[in-house]
């Protein structure tokens, strides 16, 4: 089953690669891995996609806890929360009507078009990572150039807090 | 330099290394001096409260670092070069991970402003060490370093201890600031468990009580918890069968009758039986081994299992538990005794009874018996006598394959601390480093080095060290010409085709041995072991290397291959 685990933890050189290291030596799947510091700047707070048997994500939530840059953690899936995705994506709009279409598709979406050249757009798009695939799909007819996905974020609904 | 252990006029990071290890009391660093730690051992020879144990390789310090805090209840601490001289250092790092051994490892580094460059001696220690310690730190300002060095044994030695490598760039030894220890340290990252959960304390006993057919089984925790004695009692009180892992001989007395032996893939018939049979298995800092649970599918079937650890993580990482305990086995069993003499509730007698007079039909087996009318030199003999001569009261330190093993099995300790093996990671050529660091921690004790002719030459260069120590050791060398757990496993499972497990141009050990300043005996007949022997002991001030000339054909038994279950052993 798929997990989104959050983890808080120091903001220090190597703590992503003490993560990311235990993920490879024992072999747990990572879908997708996010991270950057909090609004206490000697906090980083990751969040972590990975799936596996019940037995296997409480051992990742246990080796996990073991890391001493670790401080706490919080397997999401167990409660009510909400996860974003933010994809940018570049596609071609060498004619006038592609450019309409693209628009038209983007507003759908909910997306905005952040860079524009004579020939090329750049679409912002945030959401679960099946609306973000949901639009990819919906750009089949269009050359994508490229596309950059953020990995997910996730946090609790109501008075759940991750905080130290 | 002043006894207090601040100064308000800045010192050199080097001098605050030397100040900051005085200050955690450590008597002896064992360590090679190399071009990025010239700084902290210029500083170390300017001082005489630390001593330093000059080894012949890195691998060696790391060992003899592990081998004074496994007999002891000190730390032990190791300080190599940047580059080669931390790569050196790696295995004996590793196999502390594995064993849970506390131990701080000071590493060198290129200066600060090299670091990234490929400098000359440069490697990134704190990426190549990361998946084998329990933390690491590298220091980037001198500001840090005691502070830093705090830390580092701190998490060494609390919780489920391990290893830490502390990685210092030469620039940050030569630098100066004032110098404050910390006297305590708080890390809101790390808060180990120790006390019990209550309700599950409660849990515990009621299981433990129900039991008909119960087995404790114990592992290292109880030697590095220092819960042998708490152990004693609860076993004690109860009356139950034990058994200890190979990691845990010595945590409850072998001579015990209550005590099965080890269990295992080399454990006794009764102990394996006695685990599969079991209805209540009580697993007390033990971490459920492959080596130990033989096919987990078949383990314990009929078990609930009662699981104390203080690492959360080892809780049913392998088996399923029924009633997790996170906690110091320390405590949680003096909370567990209490919780027996409150529940007032007292063993099923004669179920007790029945599962006795069973345990005592698989004992009857005698399933560690060998041939005692060889003409040849049986390495289970040798072992059994050296027990015999040194009335069970040696510090014995092992390698790895067949002889550690016998070693295990017949060398009945009674204390903890007396046995040191590496159990994890299987490291060949840790026995004589490792017998080093026990002479270290103990100068005045006899210490065995149980080992064979092909570990003993992976750190076969710490005979010189012993010799500039004047460390007395007694070696014991069961020398059978081949690999001799590779060849039976070859025997075994390869239809007899020995690949490379033969060990051509042995070299003459007695003469090895006086090369290095040693005595060297070779004994190739029965009947010449226990004198020997006895000489090596008599021997009080002097490395003694005994070259056993062992059968080669025997084989440790008894066995449970692998993918069998406990119940499914080879007997002889």
């Amino acid at each position: 089953m798929r997990h989104i685990i959050s983890v808080l933890l120091e903001n220090e050189a190597g703590a992503l690669s003490r993560v990311a290291g235990l993920f490879s030596a024992r072999g747990y799947n990572i879908e997708s891995l996010t991270v950057a510091p909090t609004d206490d700047p000697s906090l980083s707070r990751m969040t972590i996609v990975t799936s596996g048997s019940d037995e296997i994500v409480e051992q990742i939530t246990k080796q996990l806890n073991k890391l001493i840059d670790v401080i706490k953690l919080l397997d999401m899936t167990a409660y009510p929360h909400i996860e974003r995705e933010m994809a940018l994506i570049k596609v071609r709009v060498p004619e006038a009507a592609d450019r309409e279409e693209a628009k038209r598709l983007a507003d759908i979406f909910r997306g905005r078009i952040i860079d524009v050249t004579h020939d090329t757009y750049v679409i912002e798009i945030t959401g679960e990572g099946s609306k973000l695939d949901a639009f990819l799909v919906a750009l089949d007819g269009f050359t994508v150039l490229e596309v950059v996905r953020s990995g997910v974020m996730g946090i609790a609904r109501g008075d759940v807090a991750l905080q130290i | 330099m002043s006894e207090s252990s601040s100064s308000f006029t800045a010192i050199t990071g080097a001098e605050i290394f030397c100040r900051s290890l005085q200050a955690e009391g450590v008597e002896v660093v064992f360590g090679y001096p190399g071009g990025a730690v010239l700084h902290i051992y210029d500083a170390l020879y300017r001082q005489d409260k630390v001593a330093h144990v000059l080894v012949r390789h890195e691998q060696g310090a790391v060992h003899a670092a592990e081998g004074y805090a496994k007999s002891s209840d000190k730390p032990g601490v190791a300080l190599v070069t940047s580059g080669p001289g931390a790569t050196n250092a790696i295995t004996g790092i590793a196999d502390a991970y594995m064993d849970s051994v506390p131990l701080v490892v000071f590493t060198g580094q290129v200066p600060t402003s090299l670091i990234g460059n490929d400098a000359f001696q440069e490697v990134d220690t704190v990426g190549i060490t990361r998946p084998c310690v329990k933390h690491n730190f590298l220091v980037k300002d001198v500001k840090d370093l005691a502070a830093t060095i705090k830390k580092a044994f701190y998490v060494a030695t609390t919780g489920r201890p391990g290893p830490v490598v502390v990685d210092i760039p030469k620039d940050v030894t030569a630098d100066t600031c004032e110098f404050e220890y910390p006297e305590s340290i708080h890390m809101r990252s790390y808060n180990p468990t120790s006390k019990g959960h209550t309700g599950q304390i409660r849990r515990a006993v009621e299981l433990i009580l129900s039991a008909k057919q119960p087995m404790i089984y114990t592992g290292g925790g109880v030697i590095l918890g220092r819960g042998s004695e708490a152990l004693t009692e609860f076993t004690r009180q109860l009356g139950y069968p034990i058994t200890n892992t190979l990691m845990g001989l010595g945590g409850y007395p072998a001579s015990d009758k209550q005590y099965l032996g080890m269990l295992g893939m080399h454990g006794t018939y009764e102990a394996n039986m006695a685990m599969h049979h079991a209805d209540v298995l009580i697993a007390i800092g033990a971490r459920f081994d492959d080596r130990v649970t033989g096919n987990i599918e078949k383990f314990c079937p009929h078990a609930k299992i009662v699981h104390v650890d203080v690492d959360p993580s080892s809780i049913s990482k392998n088996v399923k538990v029924d009633v997790p305990i996170v906690g110091e086995v320390e405590p949680v069993l003096r909370e567990l005794i209490k919780g027996l003499n409150e529940n007032g509730g007292k063993p099923d007698a004669e179920a007790l009874a029945t599962w006795w007079k069973q345990i005592e039909e698989w004992q009857a087996q005698d399933c560690l018996k060998y041939d005692q009318t060889s003409e040849l030199i049986k390495p289970q003999y040798v072992v059994q006598k050296f027990w015999e001569l040194t009335q069970g009261d040696a510090f014995v330190t092992s390698d790895v394959g067949q002889h550690q093993m016998w070693a295990a099995q017949f060398y009945r300790f009674d204390k903890p601390n007396r046995w040191i093996n590496s159990g994890g990671l299987g490291t060949m050529g840790v026995g004589l480093p490792f017998a080093m660091g026990v002479q270290f921690a103990h100068p005045d004790a006899t210490v065995g080095c149980i080992t064979g002719e092909a570990s003993i030459q992976m750190c076969i260069q710490e005979l010189s060290t012993c010799f500039q120590y004047q460390l007395p050791l007694k070696i014991l060398n069961l020398n059978n010409r081949y690999l001799g757990m590779v060849r039976q496993w070859q025997e075994f499972f390869y239809q007899g085709r020995y690949a490379m497990s033969y060990m051509d141009a042995l070299p003459d050990f007695v003469k090895l041995a006086e090369a290095y300043g040693h005595v060297g005996i070779q004994i190739t007949q029965p009947g010449d072991v226990e004198g020997a022997i006895k000489e090596a002991l008599a021997q009080k001030e002097r490395l003694v290397f005994l070259d056993f000339i062992t059968d080669q054909s025997e084989n440790v038994y008894p066995m449970i291959p692998a993918g069998a279950g406990q119940n499914e052993m080879i007997l002889v």
